[in-house]
């Protein structure tokens, strides 16, 4: 009863319980909770691993999006229940800390639930059960970081890195072309990294789309594509050694924030107002020509006399950039944003050494590409296919790519994949167990077992038959205490990861895993849940 | 306990089989929809809009009546794409790539019920993909050295492609209009330059290419209908009074005499302007904008051409043909460039009057009159014609050419059985499955022809069991014909276009094991 009483004996209701508003409380909650954060990990347990299948998303507008990538399905869910959002949330983490492994941590998860409901029923406090987990994460983390080796590569030898990349792409749609996209992505990450200091800042890579053409005429540009035209049709298409003038200033006459007035009451102060606007003009083209800039790039528009003006004076621009563009330009090119006609120096010109316009298909589609720039450290890989939902996939995946080459950069560290990972792991923390004391123990192995089901669901999405192929592995891991024994997906003819390349980061394994540990506590503390009434 | 709601209301959610089953149903529903406008002989369509007036289209291009379908399943969307697809990249082949995923889903149902694993599926057609883009490449055949070959193999695409659409009529005429476009614009796949204008009146037969450029506007009253040696300044801008751009400017007065001088003011500024224009030395002024009365009379007193209110297509053109720049400011006149022509003169055709702009500078651009019963015979003119010159200048660019007929997708399906032989695994299975689909195409062609498609296939493999052969379906006669001497050919670059798309659409399809449909988003009730 949500019913107390005051000091003075009155009754006073905590939370009204009527029809209307649904509670659950003690086991039976838990017990639904667990239930359904199982029921999303069942969705993306069959888009596990190189041979996983993808779903078909319709969106609330009708859009289709076809993808495999955890995190991207879940987001587009429209989920409704709350558990269900927490593990949205989790794999959006994953996304946004590692960028891959965000299927694998929403499994993981699940299978840490599904343990966790059979030691509930046994009667085991969940409190403890999160404890004992907490324990087992922190085992596996070390033991990953025992297993993992260090991994050497350096600007001129890519491949290790390129091969890491495949790995990441081969459970994707675009599979066909993987080489050839990896190659692009490390490429592209190398080429704004900062090896130094081991950071990337993937913001410098813009990744483009165009529908057409095929996949392999995705292309990676040392550069900056931006999806506008020539203001005016007869300006060149092609400029070489250019100078940028970048402004966010509009052709236009100044507009003064104060208000104000100018009232025309006699035939003097209109020809004087007509002349001092034709001014305005002249001196705004005249200015550019001055300090030398042979490109003009600005981020609103101009109108048609301006444009003649600038076409006329042989100074080619483009209008209506964006501001994310105009920054990315700005920083591939070593220019100055100018706000203003009046601060334009020949500092502030940004350089390329080639622009050009280059037209699509049998649209009247042009991009303008802003090549050999001043500071080479802005790239876009521009990706072409057979249709949208191929491109938005495309770039899904290259995403992925990306920051599995920028987690290399930042720390060189790997284990293997193929599941092989996680059945050490689960080894280890199983033969730890036993030396912990008290109900812990028994919540330490079902997170051991916990681990196996990713093995497992990926001999499943392999076709092969899940508890032989695990069974087989394990036996021979511990057989020949070798660590890098995974399912053998593709059909290989061997297990051993090592000899296949395949592998993943070692901060990737170990943040889903304590990713996953710390939502399932979570959700396993929750003992009571209130809906509020539909309105 | 089970989980009463994971999603929201009305969301639905598909599991494996039968979500393999909604798409398959999907995408093979579209493509039988099309399937019978395939080839010389097949059908057209008619869509009514539900929009007002229920306009009416008939037409047999695939892109455009996928693009009219409003469809809820989400894998028939798919299919939509990738014609739409096809469309922007090569222009035709838009039925064939919705035909061909269509088959090869069709076949992989097959398979599918057949216990084989969809992963296998896609690693067989991948294999079969790649096998016949290069039974393809090695058959395709290069003409671009010899410039006539090159001229009859481009007419010989040209006719193939006009064959299966209203103009098979006068193909041969139609196909030499669109050879002769393509051919000016040198090798740019910019077909903006070619202007398709639409007359209703005459018959299709009257339809013709000029040779100069013919703008849809009259010429203002009093001025003169016959220049010879124009001189023309292509412009953009207002002709009207020009507004005082500085931000918070207005005209305040406090009398009507007043109120006149501004008047007086602003129409000595338009004379200005007009003087400066003439000062180019110019005889003819083709404005985007307006033109208002008070700056006409000026221009016919000086005894200029002026043409107010062509669209900014027509500017562009005009600009490209006649060698002009387009102008908005009329300050220096020596440095802007004129443009030039022979002769203006205005035209009839039927009840209308145009302007002609003849023996211009640049022959890049050019226009096709198309003539026609009714505007919808108009409309389909118009987008065979545009499938054709698509193709065309696609094959200028990239001027490999192969046989029509089926031809290709025969050599096709030879390569994909052998390789389906060599195979060992259950890969081989979906391998041939694919070569199944590729000869469905052909069958359709046959069945939509009315002749007995099953005799004609095997006839046609019988004979494309030599290496050599140029056996494809003669739809005329009925029987299997020499492709070569038949003269029928298609352009290397679409038959690989739907060969891969239809592959990749196929393959996007196949990996769905589930399929989520949002809840569609409400429309508020505006009552």
């Amino acid at each position: 009863m949500a019913l107390a009483f005051d000091e003075y004996g009155r009754p006073f209701i905590i939370i009204k319980e009527q029809g209307q508003k649904a509670r659950l409380r003690g086991l039976d909650a838990q017990k639904a909770n667990i239930s359904a954060g199982k029921a999303v990990a069942r969705i993306l347990r069959t888009s596990l691993g190189p041979k996983g299948m993808d779903k078909m998303l319709q969106s609330p507008d009708g859009d289709v999006v076809i993808t495999n990538d955890g995190a991207t399905i879940l987001e587009q869910m429209d989920v409704d229940n709350q558990i269900a959002k927490l593990m949205v949330e989790l794999s959006r983490s994953q996304d946004y800390e590692i960028g891959d492994g965000t299927t694998g941590v929403v499994v993981l998860a699940g299978a840490l639930l599904e343990q966790a409901e059979k030691l509930l029923e046994r009667g085991i406090h969940p409190i403890r059960i999160s404890e004992g987990y907490e324990m087992a994460s922190k085992l596996s983390v070390e033991h990953l970081e025992s297993i993992s080796q260090k991994f050497e590569f350096s600007v001129t030898n890519i491949e290790p890195l390129v091969q890491t990349c495949m790995t990441t792409l081969s459970s994707k749609i675009v599979n066909r072309c993987k080489r050839a996209l990896a190659e692009i992505a490390v490429k592209a990450v190398l080429a704004v990294a900062d090896l130094e200091r081991k950071d990337v800042n993937l913001e410098l890579i813009k990744v483009e789309g165009k529908v057409g053409g095929k996949l392999e005429d995705t292309e990676l540009i040392y550069g900056i594509l931006v999806d506008k035209d020539m203001s005016h049709p007869q300006m060149p298409k092609r400029i070489e050694d250019a100078n940028i003038a970048i402004l966010t200033c509009p052709f236009e006459p100044p507009k003064p924030k104060t208000k104000h007035k100018i009232d025309i009451d006699t035939v003097e102060k209109f020809q004087t107002l007509r002349q001092q606007e034709q001014n305005y003009f002249d001196d705004m083209v005249q200015k550019c020509k001055d300090v030398g800039a042979t490109l003009v790039i600005c981020q609103w528009g101009f109108d048609d006399e301006a444009n003649h003006l600038l076409m006329h004076r042989n100074l080619p621009a483009v209008r209506w950039v964006g501001g994310v563009e105009l920054e990315l330009i700005a920083i591939a090119t070593g220019g100055r944003i100018v706000p203003r006609f009046q601060e334009l120096t020949t500092e502030k010109l940004g350089k390329a050494g080639l622009v050009r316009e280059k037209s699509f298909g049998t649209t009247k589609d042009r991009m303008l590409y802003i090549e050999h720039c001043a500071n080479s450290r802005a790239v876009t890989i521009f990706i072409r296919g057979g249709n949208k939902m191929m491109i938005e996939e495309t770039k899904r995946s290259l995403h992925d790519a990306l920051c599995v080459a920028r987690n290399l950069i930042r720390n060189n560290s790997i284990v293997y994949g193929g599941g092989s990972a996680e059945i050490s792991c689960s080894i280890a923390v199983e033969a730890a167990a036993d030396r912990y004391p008290g109900v812990e123990q028994y919540a330490i192995r079902s997170f051991a077992e916990a681990l196996d089901s990713i093995p497992m669901a990926l001999a499943e999405n392999s076709g092969l038959p899940p508890i032989d192929t695990l069974t087989a592995v394990k036996s021979q891991q511990i057989k020949e205490g070798n660590p890098y024994c995974g399912i053998d997906c593709n059909d290989v003819g061997t297990n051993n990861m090592r000899e296949q390349n395949v592998f993943e980061t070692l901060i990737g394994k170990q943040q889903q895993i304590l990713l996953a540990t710390q939502v399932v506590k979570m959700i396993l503390k929750i003992d009571d849940v209130i809906t509020p009434a539909e309105y | 306990m089970t989980v009463e709601r994971l999603l929201k209301d009305e969301a639905t959610e598909e599991k494996g089989d039968r979500a393999r089953m909604a798409s398959f149903v999907g995408a093979m529903a579209i493509a039988d929809l099309v399937k019978t406008t395939l080839g010389p002989k097949g059908m057209d369509k008619i869509l009514q809009s539900t929009g007002r007036g229920h306009n009416v289209t008939v037409t047999n291009d695939g892109a455009t009546i996928l693009k009219s379908l409003h469809i809820d399943n989400p894998a028939a969307k798919v299919l939509i794409d990738i014609s739409k697809v096809q469309d922007d990249e090569v222009g035709d082949g838009t039925t064939s790539v919705v035909v061909l995923a269509g088959e090869l889903l069709r076949e992989a149902e097959k398979l599918v019920n057949k216990k084989i694993h969809p992963m296998t599926i896609i690693a067989g057609y991948r294999l079969a993909a790649e096998c016949a883009r290069n039974a393809l490449l090695q058959k395709a055949k290069d003409n671009k050295r010899d410039p006539d070959k090159f001229k009859s193999d481009l007419m010989k695409i040209a006719m193939t492609t006009l064959s299966s659409k209203i103009l098979s009529q006068d193909k041969e005429q139609f196909a030499k209009l669109a050879v002769d476009a393509v051919l000016r614009l040198k090798g740019s796949t910019n077909l903006e330059s070619i202007h398709i204008l639409k007359k209703a009146g005459g018959s299709l037969k009257d339809s013709f290419l000029d040779e100069g450029f013919i703008l849809d506007k009259k010429i203002g009253i009093g001025q003169p209908k016959h220049i010879e040696n124009a001189k023309i300044l292509v412009a953009n801008t207002a002709m009207d009074t020009d507004k005082v751009k500085i931000y918070g400017a207005r005209v305040r007065v406090d009398s009507m005499a007043k109120v006149a001088e501004i008047e007086g003011a602003e129409k000595e500024k338009m004379r200005e302007k007009v003087q400066k224009i003439i000062a180019h030395g110019v005889n003819c002024f083709v404005n985007r904008q307006l033109i208002y009365n008070f700056p006409e009379e000026l221009f016919a007193d000086a005894g200029i051409l002026a043409i107010e209110h062509a669209d900014f297509e027509g500017i562009e053109r005009l600009a490209l043909v006649t060698g002009g720049e387009i102008a908005s400011t009329f300050d220096n006149p020596e440095s802007v460039k004129l443009g030039h022509c022979k002769l203006i003169e205005e035209i009839m055709i039927g009840e209308d009057k145009l302007i002609h702009f003849s023996g211009v500078e640049m022959g890049q651009a050019c226009t096709i009159v198309l003539r026609g019963a009714s505007s919808h015979v108009l409309d389909e003119a118009e987008r065979s014609l545009h499938d054709a010159l698509c193709v065309l200048s696609q094959t200028v660019n990239d001027s490999r050419v192969l046989l029509g007929g089926g031809w290709p997708e025969m050599v096709m399906a030879k390569e994909v059985d052998d390789l389906a032989r060599k195979t060992p695994g259950k890969k081989s299975h979906a391998i041939e499955a694919f070569s199944h689909a590729l000869q469905a195409i052909p069958t359709i062609i046959a069945d939509n022809a009315g002749v007995d498609s099953a005799e004609l296939i095997s006839q046609l493999r019988a004979e494309h069991h030599n290496d050599t052969t140029n056996a494809g379906i003669d739809i005329i006669s009925g029987g299997v014909g020499d492709m070569e001497k038949l003269g029928i050919s298609e352009s290397f670059k679409v038959k690989q276009g739907v060969l891969l798309s239809a592959t990749e659409a196929a393959e996007m399809i196949l990996r769905v094991d589930e399929i989520i449909t949002c809840a569609p988003r409400k429309r508020e009730n505006r009552m």
